[in-house]
């Protein structure tokens, strides 16, 4: 097996064997389904779709994924395991990959265990599952990228707190990156083409298209840059600080 | 072998080690000595792979610890200081996860899993999660962990720290079983250690070397080589028998402990004392309950050295 398997394997094996797993799918359903049916107005629309589920997202992801990426590296600094992970022949990369791999692995089982709401919207009516699958799909992608920032926060301190409020903000800065709330920040010195570079970037752009059912090759090219970016700033991170 | 040449490691302003040059070779156990922040640690941490040297060279087996570190990590074993790990895993989780790591599979791989949870009395504990062992288990695992692959090189920071007398013991009997064929490096400040396991010592300060030598020769420079200790029955005799002693042309200085009616003769370099003292305690009729030859005080040596 690789190594990054390995690693893969024994993070996966660490969050069920704290509350961590159970705490986080819990919240996770339940948060899904009161936004879903009370903001979202689920029944109300008379509409066969899943469209009031994945709206929420982005803000569910914004607050529920950083406090699972928090751990990702800070603990490890923290405990002084990192010591130990990194003193046996695997390569910084491949902690890195395997890490991030077993909290996306892990949303991707949360995500998936939304399916009841799938059963139900396809008992109701005739919804288009090809859209549905596009927004599993989008929802997905969407956690990875907060995932990934959510890494590279937490390589950069010791502290789990502090990691989670700046995963937090610097998502939330890429969440509303097309808006006059990120954009104005710039508006006043950086020229248009780097205002359109930053709007481009934002997380609920490229995710809104995906939720439409329409999969572009460059929302997906979007989503794939930006964790390969902030997985290789981990890596960065660390090789900087690991030993601090 | 492990080779270090002119190693160095600078913090900004801080130089944690500097220029540090050894060989260590098969069949040696090499203590490491020092102050706390010495550099002990970073030194082992650079040799480890855990931290980048700022400057020099260090290799594992001929591999160099920074342009092949996955071949140096390969053929080393290593106990980081206060052997951290995974406190949520139990010790077969962790101790399989370690032999995944380490490339072992099939009939090695249950082979190393038996021999170092035998070796390393682990059977009792596990099914316990690490968090919950004791602090001398604890250690025992980070040791089966570093032995897991039967590295040809074993780096232990501090093996023995915080545990208690019969398990100082136990790590210090497994070490010695296992120095016959492997290099090991421990660091330690507790001198004992260096007589009970070390076939030689570095002694570091402020990140120099400023001793490398057998035990024995470390002790040589004390000056308590070749003392002799003189305890009497009647603390009446001290003051007599010191005059007497003093006037000995081989001895250098003599010291008292009242409380213990002890008498120590320090010799002049080179000088053996021990044949007067024995003819003089017998002359004078001193009632002399024990007369004994010091080999040297690490301690004392220790504290000049890196005073």
């Amino acid at each position: 097996m690789s190594h990054v398997g390995i690693i893969l394997r024994r993070e996966l094996g660490s969050y069920f064997a704290t509350p961590l797993a159970y705490v986080f799918i819990v919240i996770f359903l339940v948060l899904a389904g009161a936004f879903t049916f009370y903001l979202g107005g689920f029944y109300e629309r008379g509409q066969a779709d899943l469209e009031p589920f994945f709206t929420f997202h982005p803000w569910l992801y914004l607050f529920l994924i950083p406090a699972l990426s928090m751990r990702l590296w800070a603990e490890e600094r923290k405990s002084g395991s990192i010591e130990l992970l990194m003193t046996q022949p695997v390569t910084l990369w491949q902690a890195v990959l395997g890490k991030f791999l077993a909290a996306w692995l892990f949303t991707a089982l949360a995500l998936a265990l939304t399916f009841p709401l799938w059963l139900t919207v396809n008992y109701l009516g005739h919804p288009d599952n090809g859209a549905i699958l596009a927004a599993y799909l989008g929802s997905l992608l969407l956690a990875g990228g907060f995932l990934a920032v959510g890494s590279c926060m937490s390589a950069l301190t010791r502290n789990q707190v502090v990691a989670f409020i700046l995963a937090v903000v610097v998502c939330f800065a890429f969440l509303l990156a097309g808006f006059p709330l990120v954009l104005d920040v710039f508006r006043a010195w950086a020229p248009q083409p780097l205002l359109d570079a930053i709007a481009s970037l934002s997380f609920l752009a490229h995710f809104d298209a995906i939720t439409k059912g329409v999969i572009d090759l460059r929302d997906l090219l979007y989503f794939a840059m930006l964790i390969g970016f902030f997985l290789l700033a981990t890596t960065i991170a660390l090789e900087l600080h690991k030993a601090d | 072998m492990i080779k270090t040449e002119h190693l160095s490691k600078r913090y900004d302003e801080l130089v944690a080690v500097d220029d540090v040059s050894f060989q260590v070779g098969p069949g040696e156990v090499l203590g490491f000595l020092g102050p706390n922040g010495a550099g002990k640690t970073t030194t082992m941490r650079m040799l480890a792979g855990f931290v980048t040297p700022s400057g020099g060279r260090a290799s594992i087996c001929g591999h160099d610890v920074v342009e092949a570190p996955l071949a140096a990590k390969a053929s080393l074993g290593y106990l980081p200081e206060g052997a951290p790990s995974y406190g949520e895993m139990t010790v077969r989780a962790f101790l399989h996860f370690i032999a995944d790591l380490r490339g072992l599979s099939g009939a090695r791989r249950a082979q190393r899993l038996t021999h170092v949870i035998e070796h390393l009395q682990l059977q009792e504990v596990l099914e316990q999660t690490i968090e919950t062992l004791s602090k001398g288990f604890r250690r025992r695992v980070g040791l089966a962990q570093a032995i897991m692959h039967d590295p040809p090189v074993l780096i232990l920071d501090e093996p023995t720290d915080g545990l208690d007398p019969n398990q100082k013991h136990e790590v210090r009997t497994l070490i010695n079983t296992m120095a016959h064929d492997k290099i090991i490096i421990i660091s330690t400040h507790i001198l004992e250690e260096v007589d009970a396991v070390c076939s030689r010592a570095i002694i570091i300060a402020r990140g120099r070397i400023v001793a490398d030598d057998t035990p024995a020769g470390l002790a040589a420079r004390s000056r308590y080589h070749n003392a002799v200790s003189l305890r009497l029955e009647n603390a009446a005799q001290l003051a007599a028998a010191r005059a007497a002693v003093a006037a000995l042309p081989g001895v250098a200085e003599v010291e008292l402990s009242e409380r213990e009616a002890r008498l120590t003769a320090l010799p002049r370099p080179g000088a053996m004392v021990l044949p007067e003292i024995s003819a003089l305690a017998n002359r004078d009729g001193l009632s002399v309950q024990d007369l004994h030859l010091e080999s040297g005080r690490l301690d004392e040596v220790f504290r000049t050295i890196t005073a």
